[in-house]
């Protein structure tokens, strides 16, 4: 890489240790005026630290910055490493700026937004009041926060996930910084939401002339955004280079691995099942919330506005949609773990719908679920063994001898050794608990198992495994799957039949590949136009003009 | 926020009734009250004139209703001991009580949410052990241990505190420091935790790479977000513990409360008075709570309008 320029910001040789375990080793790049520099690796390839070590906030999270120069400025450069708390601080928000993955949770819940704004410009800027006020609106004016000035006297939690990274974005960028870092700013959010931002970044990055530092896991986005990219596995730079030159010509293997992970709309899915009985029926089905409750005076909400779907036997059936759209109020619907206000749900010809909870019980054997945060979703108290056996034990399937022979094949049918039983969950990657959530599922041989968001919080590769493993246990045992994601590119991968969930209906279905190909209804085409792409870089996602959205 | 306040109101009284029952079934429980509470020294005709008055010999459901119309049209009996009504007995105890409350309150929060801070921050070094060991001390020591140490201290030996009576400012000082030594323990406990668990929050990493001094986002990141705990349990725990408390802190420092009152009256066996003490200290807790509930909504926009 030849400059004209000196970088704005200098990474050499930068090592960081959580306790012992090293976590970035011997990492440089540089970062120039009006670049965007993409660091890519799957989850604990060091990115975040790395970027945490740029803002020397590594500490608070227990990491140690052991060696190297972090630079920042292109004359007279800081070395950021070194240097004392009071300068420290005085470049933080001024000259480096950060936006984070989690929208939701990186705003303070109790502060107005406009508090919130306007205490970066007092602290480097000296602005109060008034002249605060409005700095602090033209800020939200500039990422094109409708209504910005009822904005600013609102809490977070009266706005939805894509407003809210707008905020932090807002505020990032309030002082101008020299560098922005963006630590998977869009991965929290669904594809629409994603595009819109990345444009959005796009945008200011050229108004503004300022570098920015993106990490991601995700290939599709990085060229969307990208001018070069640094691809990293276990804390080393593997590769180094052009996003077009890296997308043409991967030099090393494990950046072509990635890029096979990397779902790839257009790659084909799988074709639909010629015969397949239909094992679950869902007729005209509706679900409202915000009913009931002694005093509440609100008219319940419908989320499911009247579907209606099958599921034949051994085929995958991909639900697609935006965050809010209603899938997961569906997949509850269907289990009865919200109970549906209207309309009939029938598995094998029986009825769920509308029996009691006694009745219902050995029905749920034959209709599993596996959910999206494996993290939170396994007890951590309990041994693998019993986490996996639990279903079948509580159905009266095994007893309590059986658990561990059942425990080791069930482990060994989910491609983890049958010795990890005696272990908890803690030990566990995240693609390894998602895999003892199948496993968990698998216990009662289930005839349907709803998978809402499984492979959502996992990194591209983790996310390819975890759905060859769900293909392998359909092929073997037959087993149907509703797989709801707001990843079309993943539910391609996947489906034998899609269906296109806008508003709490279903808008459009039919086989994967006919619909992708021949998108009918304008939300389905929205939709496919904003999936990052690896093949295209820079190209600018059409508009498709779609009723504005409803408040969340 | 209208439909919020009728629902505590209708739980305040959904409460109340309970309590004004378990208060009549309680006091059922311990045999004749005639033989009870007057004991030797009674004519016969005097008892059965007493228990005609008290419609002792009606069954237990035609009590049950006769005392709820009392309570409910506010006659509550007269006292044994003072020959008025126990209304006027009790309601002259409240103010002593409730001064002695708010101090109480008043020096927890103000040792407790400092000291729970910077356990907090300084968890790790020796200042954070030290503050954890005086605060589990502290919740080992009852107040009236804690109140006859300074007692034999300050005004048996030094001669420096006044211990009976409420005059002075002076006379506040013990009696208020033995009521918050748990509660000062227990608040510094839950303030820590409450801090660590904000500290750890993924806005408090935001608002340090804005370049906040540590004050300022320990301060109004941090304690701006775990007050809201803070203040709830103050409420809704310590307001009750602290009653609780009452009772014998006022009786060491004959101190002209309820908590004495009670405690009297429960040696005097003057059963009107009991009775009605303790559904006025209940009262007490519950109204403290509601208001706790209404403060909170408050205070936290999230609650505010997600019941509204």
């Amino acid at each position: 890489m030849t400059a004209p320029n000196p970088p704005i910001l200098s990474v050499k040789s930068l090592r960081v240790a959580f306790g012992s375990t090293l976590a970035v080793r011997d990492l440089s790049f540089d970062i120039h005026r009006g670049e965007t520099l993409a660091l890519v690796g799957e989850s604990g390839s060091g990115k975040s630290a790395t970027a945490l070590s740029i803002l020397r906030l590594i500490d608070r999270e227990g990491g140690r910055i052991l060696g190297g120069s972090i630079r920042l400025g292109a004359r007279d450069p800081v070395e950021v490493t070194t240097l004392p708390p009071a300068e420290l601080r005085a470049l933080r928000g001024e000259r480096i700026a950060m936006v984070f993955q989690e929208p939701m949770t990186s705003l303070n819940p109790v502060m107005r937004i406009g508090r919130q704004i306007e205490e970066t410009l007092r602290l480097h800027r000296g602005l109060t009041g008034a002249a605060a006020r409005k700095t602090a609106r033209a800020a939200l004016e500039r990422v094109t926060i409708p209504e910005p000035e009822r904005r600013l006297d609102q809490y977070p939690h009266e706005l939805s996930g894509g407003l809210r990274q707008r905020v932090m974005i807002a505020m990032a960028l309030i002082c101008e910084p020299d560098v922005l870092i963006a630590d998977e700013p869009t991965t929290a959010l669904d594809v629409t939401t994603q595009a819109e931002i990345l444009s959005l970044l796009r945008r200011l990055q050229a108004e503004m002339g300022m570098a920015v530092l993106f990490i991601t896991h995700d290939l599709g986005v990085v060229g969307k955004i990208a001018d070069r990219v640094v691809v990293m596995k276990n804390g080393c730079k593997v590769e180094e280079g052009r996003t077009g030159d890296i997308f043409a010509a991967p030099r090393h293997g494990y950046t072509r691995e990635l890029m096979e992970a990397t779902p790839r709309l257009g790659s084909g899915a799988p074709e639909p099942l010629a015969e397949a009985p239909a094992v679950l029926r869902v007729s005209d089905l509706v679900t409202s919330y915000g009913a009931g409750g002694l005093f509440s005076r609100s008219k319940p909400v419908p989320a499911v506005r009247g579907v209606s779907l099958t599921l034949g036997r051994g085929e995958t059936l991909g639900l697609v949609g935006e965050s809010g759209c209603g899938k997961s109020t569906l997949a509850r619907s269907i289990m009865r773990l919200v109970e549906p206000a209207s309309g009939e749900v029938t598995l094998d010809g029986e009825a769920i719908t509308g029996v009691s909870q006694a009745r219902l019980k050995p029905m749920r054997a034959r209709m599993q679920m596996v959910f999206q945060d494996p993290y939170a979703s396994l007890n951590p108290r309990m041994t693998i063994r019993d986490v996996v056996t639990e279903p079948a034990f509580l159905h009266g399937a095994v007893n309590a001898r059986g658990r561990a022979d059942m425990a080791a094949d069930l482990l060994t049918r989910v491609g983890l050794p049958a010795e990890a039983a005696e272990r908890y969950p803690h030990q566990f990657s995240g693609g390894q608990r998602q895999r003892i959530c199948i496993a968990r599922a698998l216990s009662v041989g289930p005839r349907i198992i709803v998978a809402d968001e499984a492979v959502s919080a996992l990194d591209v590769s983790n996310a390819r495994r975890i759905t060859d493993l769900m293909a392998e246990i359909q092929r073997r045992d037959g087993v149907s799957f509703l797989f709801i994601s707001h990843d079309i590119a993943v539910v391609e991968r996947v489906s034998h039949r899609i269906a296109v969930m806008y508003r709490g209906k279903i808008v459009e279905t039919g086989p994967t590949n006919a619909v992708l190909a021949a998108p009918e209804h304008p939300y389905t085409r929205r939709l496919l136009a904003a999936v990052p792409r690896i093949a295209q870089v820079d190209r600018p996602a059409p508009s498709v003009a779609l009723p504005a959205p409803l408040p969340a | 926020m209208t439909d919020y306040l009728l629902r505590v109101a209708i739980k305040m009284a959904v409460t109340l009734f309970a309590i004004v029952t378990v208060t009549f079934v309680a006091t059922r429980l311990s045999g004749n009250p005639i033989d009870t509470f007057l004991g030797e020294g009674l004519t016969d005709e005097g008892r059965d004139a007493l228990i005609a008055y008290f419609q002792l010999d009606r069954s237990i459901w035609h009590q049950y209703v006769a005392y709820l119309r009392g309570v409910v049209s506010g006659e509550f009996g007269l006292s044994f001991i003072e020959r008025r009504p126990v209304t006027q007995v009790v309601a002259a105890r409240l103010w002593p009580s409730a001064q002695l409350l708010l101090a109480s309150i008043g020096l927890t929060a103000a040792v407790s949410i400092p000291l729970g801070v910077l356990a907090a921050l300084y968890r790790k070094s020796w200042i954070g052990s030290a503050v954890m060991v005086v605060a589990f001390s502290g919740y080992a020591v009852p107040n009236f241990v804690l109140a006859v140490v300074m007692i034999l201290t300050f005004s048996y030996w030094l001669n420096w505190l006044p211990v009976v009576g409420n005059g002075t400012a002076l006379h506040f000082i013990m009696p208020t420091i033995a009521m918050s030594g748990v509660l000062i323990a227990a608040l510094t406990r839950f303030t820590r935790n409450a801090m660590l668990d904000v500290l750890g929050q993924d806005f408090i990493r935001t608002a340090r790479a804005k370049g906040l001094p540590e004050l300022a986002v320990v301060m109004r990141h941090g304690l701006g977000n775990a007050g809201v705990t803070v203040i709830s349990v103050i409420g809704l725990q310590i307001a009750s513990l602290a009653a609780a408390g009452s009772v014998v802190v006022e009786t060491i420092f004959s101190w002209p409360g309820i908590g004495q009152l009670l405690v009297t009256a429960a040696i005097m066996r003057d059963y009107p008075v009991l009775q009605f003490g303790v559904i006025a200290v209940a009262v007490a807790v519950v109204l403290i709570n509601a208001i706790t509930d209404v403060a909170y909504a408050l205070v936290d926009p999230r609650i505010r309008l997600a019941r509204s």
